[in-house]
């Protein structure tokens, strides 16, 4: 009986993964499949912000990494005509070197717990601040648009095909939940997991609690601006509010929190949650709908911060372990 | 040349003059969030959305209700203090226990709940007293009446709190629950009447801050986006709980803001005001007047 159980629970994730790739020739809807890339690329941006939060890093910049990661990606294309094979890791780069400017120093000065989240939090504030004011370029609040390729083109990475796009958010999606669980499966997860108990005892056994902070840091600004540059050119019209400042890595915050910070599949379980609250809004009350979805979500915030700490998922897979 | 270097030095003062009057605002706001960061021990992300929703009771009762500004000054704050006591009942108080990340993000989550609930019920209009104060002019310089009544009233604001706290029986209690949560509790002081005062009383200066800015600045739900960001990095340069270190970086803030306008735009005043913050952090990581390590 075990035997079998064991090998239904490893075969469980190659049948959903091949349901998932075989899901767009069967269902050819564009709006349904607009959503699921839409979840799907959330979800990669939710499972980088989970990385940090699960070790009680919590970061409220991650608005800023997304805001660099697409706005640097559409800007060298538009602006120097670089393409986004080139442009992308540039973007990357800039992020990383982001996380290092503002994370070093807060690690190695052991700035933690509510100062690490303030920095964090002026840090997307001050992206978006850039974004806005260098409007000559950016085209400020009004958005962004990456000048279009007729056609699908590999070298501008644009495609009118949905279903493209829907494998490679897919592939993406998973890369990152592969990255979760290399990270959850090594010994930096237990280094971590030390640092966010106690620091000093941490130190005190050996752990380098700089080096590993920076490098989860690093991880996951470099996931994050990956997910902005990846939304810009698939929605191929951005806005500073829309890919950056607080409101975003406050989004991200809850939808990670809504789902569960600790399980792989958490931030993923809060994407499909907002994202459907939101469509659902939209569709029910159309125009009038503006502000009652983050109303929503900021009430749910709370409550599930006071009563279901673990999310949805978390809470749930817990409580199927206890009856076991 | 020489009478380009005069003006030059004209819009130097006044930006300077006006660094000064901005930072009385600000400290203010700072002395409000470094007030319940530390007596309570908590981080209100939400700060600045509670000044908005101020500011927006302002505009109700100044130019929808024709309530004399004078009169509506102090309803104001009283509403504000309210809202700040409330926000402590409901949500921090059940959350007293739980780690001090939950209490900060679920202050977010209110963050997000007013900044809707003012688009929802006020629409996303930008609005305004329509109150036009006479300009001073002082020589080749300008200053309108607004940031000299704001920074006066800042200072009065600043002042009547301190003379809360050093005079009467609960401003004791408050500084000595900062001191030691524990042990007062020993002593005989109600930690949780004393941490509703405090929420009120940040309310209050929060409310307060919404009279003087609603003078200045146009009111829209984001409105608290524009200066809460700045807030939090001077309470965590000056040393989040250390008064006296919230009100200097709040000036030198304000400082680095006005001379950057002064050169630039706005908004490159707030990237070198993030700069400074960093180059700060390496160099005074426990705030502007923590001792050094």
């Amino acid at each position: 009986m075990s035997r079998t159980n064991l090998s239904g629970a490893r075969l469980l994730p190659w049948l959903v993964g091949a349901v998932l790739i075989a899901l767009p020739f069967a269902n050819r809807d564009p709006y349904h499949l607009h959503l699921l890339i839409l979840i799907l690329i959330w979800s990669f941006a939710y499972t980088s912000w989970s990385m940090m939060g699960r070790f009680g890093l919590v970061s409220l910049g991650h608005g800023g990494f997304m805001g660099v990661g697409a706005y640097v990606t559409a800007l060298l294309w538009n602006h120097a005509g670089l393409t986004p094979w080139l442009g992308i890791p540039i973007s990357l780069a800039c992020a990383g070197l982001l996380a290092v400017i503002v994370g070093y120093p807060c690690f190695r000065f052991r700035i933690t717990g509510h100062y690490f989240v303030l920095v964090t939090l002026a840090l997307s504030g001050i992206v978006l601040q850039v974004i806005t004011a260098s409007r000559d370029y950016t085209g400020g609040s009004l958005g962004f648009s990456p000048n279009r390729v007729p056609g699908n083109s590999l070298w501008a990475l644009q495609f009118e095909d949905k279903r493209t796009w829907y494998l490679i958010a897919l592939a993406i999606w998973a890369v990152g939940l592969l990255i979760w669980r290399t990270v959850d499966r090594s010994m930096d997860r237990y280094a971590l997991e030390a640092i966010s108990e106690d620091e000093d005892a941490a130190a005190a056994a050996g752990v380098n609690v700089t080096w590993e902070k920076l490098k989860i840091t690093v991880i996951s600004a470099l996931m994050t601006a990956f997910a902005g540059a990846l939304y810009c050119q698939y929605q191929m019209f951005i806005t500073p509010d829309t890919v950056s400042g607080i409101s975003v890595s406050l989004q991200m915050v809850f939808a990670v929190i809504v789902g569960g910070v600790y399980v792989a599949l958490g931030p993923t379980v809060g994407a499909v949650i907002t994202i459907l609250l939101a469509e659902a809004l939209r569709i029910g009350f159309g125009t009038k709908a503006v502000g009652w979805d983050n109303l929503i979500y900021g009430l749910l915030l709370v409550l599930f911060i006071i009563f279901l700490p673990k999310g949805i998922l978390g809470s749930t897979l817990a409580r199927f372990q206890a009856r076991r | 040349m020489q009478s380009f270097l005069e003006i030059f030095d004209i819009y130097l003062l006044e930006a300077v003059i006006n660094g000064i009057l901005f930072g009385g605002v600000l400290a203010l706001l700072a002395l409000g969030l470094n007030l319940i960061f530390g007596v309570i021990d908590v981080t209100w992300i939400c700060y600045a959305e509670l000044v908005m929703i101020g500011m927006y009771g302002m505009y109700y009762l100044v130019s929808v209700f024709h309530v004399s500004y004078w009169i509506a000054a102090p309803l104001c704050i009283l509403l504000v203090a309210g809202m700040g006591a409330l926000l402590h009942i409901l949500v921090i108080q059940p959350l007293l226990s739980a780690p001090p990340i939950n209490q900060l993000l679920a202050t977010g989550g209110v963050l997000f709940f007013l900044q809707s609930l003012a688009t929802v019920a006020f629409g996303i209009d930008f609005r305004n007293l329509g109150i036009q104060l006479p300009v001073l002019a002082l020589g080749e310089m300008h200053f309108s009446y607004s940031r000299l009544l704001s920074f006066a009233a800042a200072l009065v604001g600043m002042v009547a709190v301190y003379v809360f706290m050093k005079r009467s029986y609960t401003g004791i209690a408050i500084r000595a629950i900062a001191q030691d949560r524990q042990i007062m509790a020993l002593m005989g002081v109600d930690a949780r009447r004393i941490y509703i005062v405090t929420s009120a009383l940040g309310g209050a200066l929060a409310g307060l801050a919404a009279c003087l800015l609603v003078l200045q600045y146009d009111v829209h739900p984001f409105v608290g986006l524009s200066f809460g960001p700045i807030t939090f990095l001077i309470c965590v340069l000056g040393g989040l709980g250390n008064f006296v270190g919230g009100f200097v970086a709040s000036f030198v803030f304000a400082e680095i803001i006005s001379l950057g306008g002064l050169f630039s735009d706005l908004e490159w005043g707030y990237v070198l005001a993030f700069g400074f913050f960093i180059l700060m952090m390496f160099v005074r990581p426990g705030g502007l007047l923590a001792r050094r390590q």
